[in-house]
């Protein structure tokens, strides 16, 4: 059971949160330029990396915020915790 | 009744003040309070206390705490009664009632042992071989029948559970020396601490062993240290407490068997910041031909009986070892009274101050000896001995084994802690672990008192350390007692004969040495295939052994051959304790609306849509469901109709970039709405599938109020957020759900603005003022309103939003201005029904995950949109602008009589398997127009209107014509009134 | 290989001392025609049917720990072919009748227990799921039955359906020809009898570096057993496919979530089917040892961490208990949890990637271990003939950038 630090509201339980899976993930657009494939690639294909995983979560029973977790997924560890827009924090 | 026999005249921790009656296999016999049942079964002379699960080999207790694996019992009758509990954790109370499980009649004398006769020809995994003709499912029932070991209760369980939740600084887990001598030092500076003991009592070691700790008896000490931690507030003592879990960021999980008040049991999540793992070692049982008599036990065990119940396994005891640690113990015994006839080591001799102590109280001590054989039917009577120097038998009627210890690793493991097996000690001791836990005493593989309370003690103090908090720091307890040589030396099996190693599950050491030769030598292959370790006692007693005969068989180290990852939990636990007080209507709450109590009294059936109890149809005396549907129906259709729509999701959206978001989110452009109209919108994800549809009221320039399908209420709330904090920050928006602020109260029917008339409005309500998709805020009745001219029904509508606390009052009042002109409450049957009339989608039921804005009929919309929205670049895909995908269309039956059933798929062709052309999505016997109709998603529908195609209904296929949704005023003459 | 029958048993019993080896474990060799990675059931029965259907008998399953280990020992043993679109249907339809005749097949009883699955719809809606399902499922050609509240009390009397249950009964369907097989003899027999075709089982190799030659093209593979080279390789590692995609270079459509799965300590039969109930996704059967076993949610977060979780047993316990309220007193024995490869439509990904030569097998989702004899058999015709048999033409990776998903959920009324 993962213990989030949500920015706002502190470490909480994992069941007050949702992931949103991989972030950092750009949108192509316009639509009608971008090809099959870029958009097959945005909306389908997924990093999904054993190890460190840069992702999104809300607090979704708390104060409704998005904000971006690296996580190892194996041990599941949270190195860091980091606003929306922001870039993925080198750790070591 | 038979007397105590085995029941010691004095000592143990029992109250002989409060004898206990209580039944076992249909016998009655007496204990003591302070007794498990276990020890009350053994105090009354009882050997058999079970059958195992293949042979139905008779069976005596091999333990005294968790790992028994023998004595497996059902506890209570009917709907209390519980299965497969060992009689080791069974505290016994007055009244108890328990029967042994997979035996008949009963343990002593049971039919099923005709099977053990039949063991040659079952070998581990014989039936991966056999079973095969004429198929597994033909012998599938004799097996079921023949498995299992107890009975579950026939009826719901009516005891309750709950849940509950704790932090603290440092979870220690288990009260002996070690956990002890941790949680004194962790409180006495000050931190919140938590200690859990799965027994009755605290103590661990400390209640079974005479030592002598600062000074004081192991007992008096262990009596002080609780009274300074229970007078501690930040400190909680849990006894009767297993942590059974281990899991992620330090959160475990707890079973606490509750023995006062109404709750049987108590699930405990504790998230701690630092864990102290003091839980202990179990003793190894020996492997040796007909290791399985009854009368054959722990060593520990038998002592652990002697000291904490007073109760002596045996007259006369031998003691068999490959260790030291079993040479005190022997002491303990014959001191209280055991006669111990030998102590059998396997190792050469060896002179230490145990083995003088032994040798100075006059008990044979025979070297390099083993026991090659064991006597007796349903009971021990004796053992062969093998020595260099021959073979003797030894009358006995108990048998000590101690073949060494295993430290319970399993909290370690779960918490995704390696293992290093220590070649000296031959143990598994536990190794690195990622988290905030620490494992200390004989749990990490200190066998030795002294050096118990030292680890545990520092363990203590780091764990205050590492929680940032300030140090207390005093001296360690210390003990004076030497705790003697632990020396040991590999003995993993004699051979023989049938040797066993998981008693329960009737694992033999040579089931374990064919699983090798058969190539299953990964341990988890072994586990697998011959079930070692599978059983109820999870293998606590027969893992280490069976991986040790594995590892000899297959010429490895034990490393090399590897251990299992222990899974919780630890001990089992009750499924009702997980659901805790999360029953019945806290399983899943069911949602009222804000005129509920109004529907409840005036006859309303309620179904559960989404969460929330609504109105299917009121009845009145004397109707059915479909009459009440009908009358209904003809009501809003002549008259007017009242109806709640509460759960409508209601998400207001503001700022000065609300209407460029939203041209963003929806598929059509709502920027061109002006303030005071409503709009129709459909929202797609970016696979370009409708994800839900609804009304947009446009309440000034900057300020929106988007309407969501009731089900899908708090998932389009996220779904706006998730697209504003995470792809358009930039945007100026704020958006705020407000579903359930607002109740709906929709009044419609061609008597509606009539009675909203009488009801007052505080602003003009007629057709050219108020005109079809427009929206007033104002009130109603005095009350706070929104008000959406919007119709589901194809009638004169008024969506009536109002402060939900104030629901009541106007519907009372609407009800009352409405009846004289026929206004009736309307359910959703008839709703729907007035919906599909009028060809309305209804998202989830006409819609699923595959249609697209393009298949219902949108494509003109989107394609006429130049802005970028979500889900467009999908809908420009080629494949969803195929012409054979399925179309939102009308059906009727071509008979016009047969209703088309909801679901029935449909064929253009006869007779072919393989994809449908289509199927019915909603359907009705029109009360309005009357005869049946549907709607239906149709492969490439919409160019085929007036064709026929086929309904595959369940009582047989019939032809319908594919026509327009709109079955009811297409023209749209009644809605725009 | 010798044959297993009641005689052996009884041969042996008496005395006999030479059960042989179930497979050989093997030594890696320097090349293979093929290459398997993965040794759970798909890659063992990959190489088995390539020898036994093509003749192609040079073939190595590598398999990083021990066979079987992954999703093929962890899941809930259930089998079923009650799927909603044809393509889905042929392909679960055909692995349902290769487990019919897999005992026989491979000599090795599998326990195929085709004791029913029931799927059970608790409001309107669902029934409305369920009866257009069931209709589907016939018109696949396959055997489905509705089933009334009073039907689905007949067969599963534990079963809460009263009408105070919180979620009441309202009916269901069945496919009795679904079930239930034992998983670890499906890994066993399938190894057993590759095996004695001559495929090499080679345990404790794992395989770290896809190799390729100038043409771009699989040339072999880099383990902790050395370098292997090979015609073709074969992905067939059910959670970790990514691991491996990365190594040869391209993306995949997948995310590994764990799916959590319990037991109950063994009691006697309360249960002869399987159910599903829609409204908690909890589904529920009782195996041949007496154990029930419980499978309900995914932790909806990338995961490749093979351990229970405790939200999930809380709320499956608690979902089963509620449903099942005889279980109330049981008590769980082991919890614990498997990497599935999650794909945008639930569907499997079967057949070439962008690097030649190396073929893939994965995105079974929750559902691989009823799929396996389909899975090995098409793979094994795609790598034998050199184009995809008609039953795995539709499960391509290319199915993601022309947008024709085969979305089974999305079909089940479980909208996005």
């Amino acid at each position: 059971m993962l213990l989030i630090s949500c920015p706002h509201c502190g470490p909480r339980d994992e069941i007050e949160f949702r992931c949103g899976g991989e972030t950092h993930v750009v949108r192509p657009g316009p639509a009608e330029a971008v090809s099959e494939d870029a958009w097959a690639d945005y909306l389908f294909m997924r990093q999904n990396p054993r190890g460190l995983h840069a992702e999104r979560w809300l607090h979704a029973a708390g104060c409704r915020t998005w904000f971006n977790l690296l996580r190892d997924t194996v041990t599941h560890e949270i190195k860091a915790v980091y606003p929306m827009g922001h870039a993925r924090p080198e750790v070591a | 009744m038979a007397g105590q026999s085995n029941r010691l005249p004095s000592g143990g921790l029992i109250d002989r003040s409060r004898p206990l009656r209580f039944t076992f296999d249909g016998r009655t016999y007496m204990g003591y309070q302070g007794d498990t049942l276990a020890s009350a079964l053994l105090a009354n002379g009882v050997r058999v206390v079970g059958r195992s699960f293949k042979y139905h080999r008779p069976r005596g207790l091999m333990a005294a705490g968790v790992e028994e694996p023998n004595a497996i019992v059902t506890v209570g009758d009917g709907e209390r009664s519980v299965p497969n509990l060992k009689a080791t954790e069974v505290e016994l109370v007055d009244g108890l009632v328990a029967r042994p499980v997979n035996c008949w009649p009963t343990a002593r004398h049971d039919a099923g042992a005709l099977m053990g006769l039949l063991g040659r020809f079952m070998p581990s995994g014989f039936y991966y071989k056999t079973f095969m003709w004429p198929s597994w499912h033909w012998y599938e029932g004799a097996v079921r029948r023949a498995a299992g070991l107890g009975t579950a209760p026939a009826g719901p369980d009516p005891e309750i559970y709950e849940h509950h939740y704790a932090h603290c600084d440092v979870l220690v887990v288990g009260s002996g020396p070690a956990g002890l001598a941790a949680a004194v030092a962790a409180a006495s500076s000050g931190a919140r601490v938590m200690m859990v003991e799965q027994e009755a009592a605290f103590g661990g070691s400390l209640l079974t062993t005479d030592v002598v700790v600062d000074g004081l008896p192991g007992r008096d000490w262990l009596a002080r240290q609780l009274r300074a931690l229970g007078s501690l507030p930040e400190v909680t003592l849990l006894a009767r407490t297993t942590a059974t879990g281990y899991y992620d960021h330090n959160a475990l999980s707890l079973l606490e068997r509750v023995t006062a008040g109404p709750v049987r049991q108590r699930l405990w999540q504790v998230r701690a910041r630092r864990v102290v793992l003091a839980t202990g070692a179990l003793e190894r049982p020996l492997v040796f031909p007909d290791n399985d008599r009854p009368g054959i036990m722990l060593l520990s065990a038998m002592r652990r009986y002697v000291a904490q119940y007073g109760v002596a396994a045996g007259r006369r005891a031998v003691v068999f070892t490959n260790n030291d640690t079993a040479y005190q113990q022997a002491l303990a015994l014959h001191r209280a009274g055991i006669a111990i006839a030998a102590v059998v080591d396997c190792r050469a001799r060896r002179s230490n101050a145990g083995v003088t102590a032994l040798e100075r109280a006059g008990i044979p001590l025979i070297w390099q000896g083993v026991v090659e054989k064991t006597h007796g039917r349903a009971g021990l009577t004796g053992v062969t001995v093998a020595t260099p120097a021959g073979r003797r038998r030894l009358a006995c009627d108990v048998l000590g084994m101690s073949g060494g210890w295993n430290p319970a690793v399993h909290l370690h493991s779960q918490a995704g802690g390696s293992l290093s097996w220590d070649e000296a000690a031959l143990m598994f001791t536990p190794g690195k672990v990622g988290q905030a836990c620490r494992s200390v005493g004989a749990g990490n593989g200190q066998l030795a008192l002294a050096d118990c309370l030292a680890d545990g003690y520092a363990a203590g103090i780091e764990a205050v350390r590492l929680c940032g908090l300030p140090v207390t720091d005093g001296p360690p307890p210390t003990t004076d007692v030497d705790g003697g040589s632990t020396a040991i030396q590999a003995l993993w099996q004699v051979p023989g004969g049938k040797a066993w190693v998981d008693f329960q599950n009737d694992v033999t050491a040579g089931d374990v040495m064919l699983a090798a030769q058969e190539n299953f030598r990964s341990v988890e292959h072994l586990k697998r295939y011959t079930t070692l370790g599978m059983a109820v006692d999870q293998g606590k007693t027969s893992n280490i052994n069976g991986l040790a005969i594995l590892a000899e068989q297959c010429g490895r180290t034990i490393p090399q051959t590897g251990t299992t990852r222990f899974r919780p939990p630890y001990t089992p636990v009750t499924l009702g304790a997980f659901r805790g007080a999360y029953r019945a209507d806290l399983f899943r709450p069911r949602r009222q609306m804000p005129v509920h109590e109004w529907h409840q009294a005036q006859g309303a059936v309620f179904e559960d849509f989404g969460g929330w109890q609504r109105p299917v149809h009121y009845l009145r005396p004397g109707e059915g469901r479909e009459q009440a549907m009908h009358r209904e129906i003809r009501a809003v259709r002549t008259a007017a109709g009242l109806f709640e729509g509460s759960p409508l999701g209601k998400i207001e959206v503001k700022g000065p970039d609300a209407a460029e978001f939203l041209d963003r989110i929806y598929v059509n452009t709502i920027s061109t709405l002006k303030p005071g109209r409503l709009r129709y919108g459909l929202m797609t994800n970016e696979n370009g599938i409708i994800i839900d549809d609804g009304v947009v009221a446009r309440l000034g320039p900057d300020h929106f109020l988007v309407g969501t399908t009731g089900g899908n209420a708090g998932r389009i709330a996220e779904w706006l957020e998730e697209w504003l904090q995470c792809e358009w920050a930039d945007l100026r928006v704020v958006t705020m759900p407000v579903t359930t602020a607002w109740a709906t109260l929709t009044l419609t029917g061609p008597r509606a603005r009539a009675i909203l008339e009488r009801v007052g409005a505080d602003f003009d309500i007629g057709a050219a003022a108020f005109p079809h998709m427009s929206f007033r805020d104002g009130h109603v009745a005095g009350i706070p309103a929104r008000v959406c001219r919007v119709s589901f029904t194809g009638e004169v509508s008024y969506e009536i939003n109002v402060p939900a606390g104030r629901a009541t009052a106007l519907w009372q009042r609407i009800m009352g201005e409405g009846a004289p002109l026929g206004l009736q409450p309307v359910g959703i049957d008839a709703w729907m029904d007035l919906r599909t009339e009028k060809g309305y989608l209804h998202v989830g039921a006409d819609t699923d995950g595959t249609t697209t804005p393009l298949d219902v009929g949108w494509g003109p919309a989107v394609s006429r949109k130049a802005k970028d929205f979500v889900g467009k670049r999908s809908l420009l895909r080629s494949s969803n602008a195929r012409a054979d995908r399925l179309n939102f269309v009308g059906l009727e039956p071509v008979d016009g009589v047969r209703p088309i059933p909801v679901g029935a798929h449909l064929r253009f062709t006869d007779g072919t398997v393989g994809l449908t052309d289509g199927h019915v999505t909603s359907a009705c016997v029109s009360d309005t127009l009357g005869r049946p109709i549907s709607l239906a998603m149709v492969r490439g529908g919409r160019e085929r209107m007036g064709q026929t195609v086929r309904v595959l209904a369940p009582a047989g296929a019939f032809q319908a014509r594919i026509v327009s949704p709109l079955f009811y005023d297409p023209e749209g003459e009644r809605l725009n009134a | 290989m010798s044959s297993y029958s009641a005689w052996g048993l009884l041969r042996h019993g008496l005395g006999a001392r030479d059960w042989a080896p179930a497979w050989r474990d093997a030594t890696p060799r320097k090349r293979y025609k093929v290459v398997v990675i993965g040794g759970g059931g798909h890659g063992l029965a990959t190489a088995y049917y390539l020898a036994k259907n093509h003749g192609i008998r040079d073939v190595a399953v590598l398999e990083k720990a021990w066979i079987g280990g992954g999703n093929t020992g962890r899941n809930t043993t259930i089998v079923r072919s009650n799927y909603y679109y044809p393509e889905s249907a042929a392909l679960y339809e055909m692995s349902l009748k290769l487990y019919e005749g897999l005992s026989r097949d491979l000599n090795y009883n599998i326990m195929l227990s085709q004791r029913g699955i029931v799927t059970v719809a608790h409001s309107r809606h669902e029934l409305e799921v369920v009866q257009r399902w069931a209709g589907a499922i016939r018109a696949n050609g396959i055997d489905s039955d509705l089933l009334t509240p009073a039907e689905i009390a007949r067969l599963a009397p534990i079963f809460d359906t009263s009408p105070q249950a919180r979620y009441p009964v309202w009916g269901g369907f069945i496919q009795r020809r679904g079930g239930t097989a034992r998983h670890d003899a499906v890994a066993w027999g399938y190894a057993r009898a590759a095996s004695a075709l001559g495929v090499d089982i080679v345990q404790n190799c794992e395989v770290n570096a896809i190799r390729r030659g100038a043409d771009g093209r699989v040339t072999g593979v880099g383990t902790t057993r050395g370098e292997i080279e090979a015609d073709c390789v074969v992905m067939s590692v059910a959670g970790h496919s990514t691991v491996l995609a990365d190594m040869a270079g391209f993306r995949l459509p997948v995310t590994s979530y764990a799916l959590q799965a319990m037991v109950s300590e063994p009691v006697k039969p309360l249960l002869d089917v399987v159910i599903l109930s829609l409204a908690t996704g909890v589904y529920v059967s009782q195996s041949d040892k007496g154990e029930m076993v419980l499978g309900g949610a995914l932790d909806l977060y990338n995961s490749y961490g093979q351990r229970g979780n405790l939200p999930t047993a809380v709320n499956v316990a608690g979902a089963a208990v509620e449903q099942y309220p005889a279980l109330g007193r049981l008590r769980m024995l082991r919890q614990w949890a498997g990497i599935v490869d999650v794909v945008q439509d639930s569907s499997p990904i079967l057949g070439e990637t962008p690097v030649p030569g190396l073929f893939i097998n994965c995105g079974w989702g929750t559902g691989g271990f009823k799929a396996i004899p389909a899975g090995g058999w098409l793979m094994a015709h795609h790598i034998a003939t050199g184009s995809p048999h008609a039953v795995a033409a539709p499960f391509s990776l290319r199915r993601f950038t022309t947008g024709a998903l085969i979305d089974e959920a999305a079909a089940a009324g479980i909208a996005h």
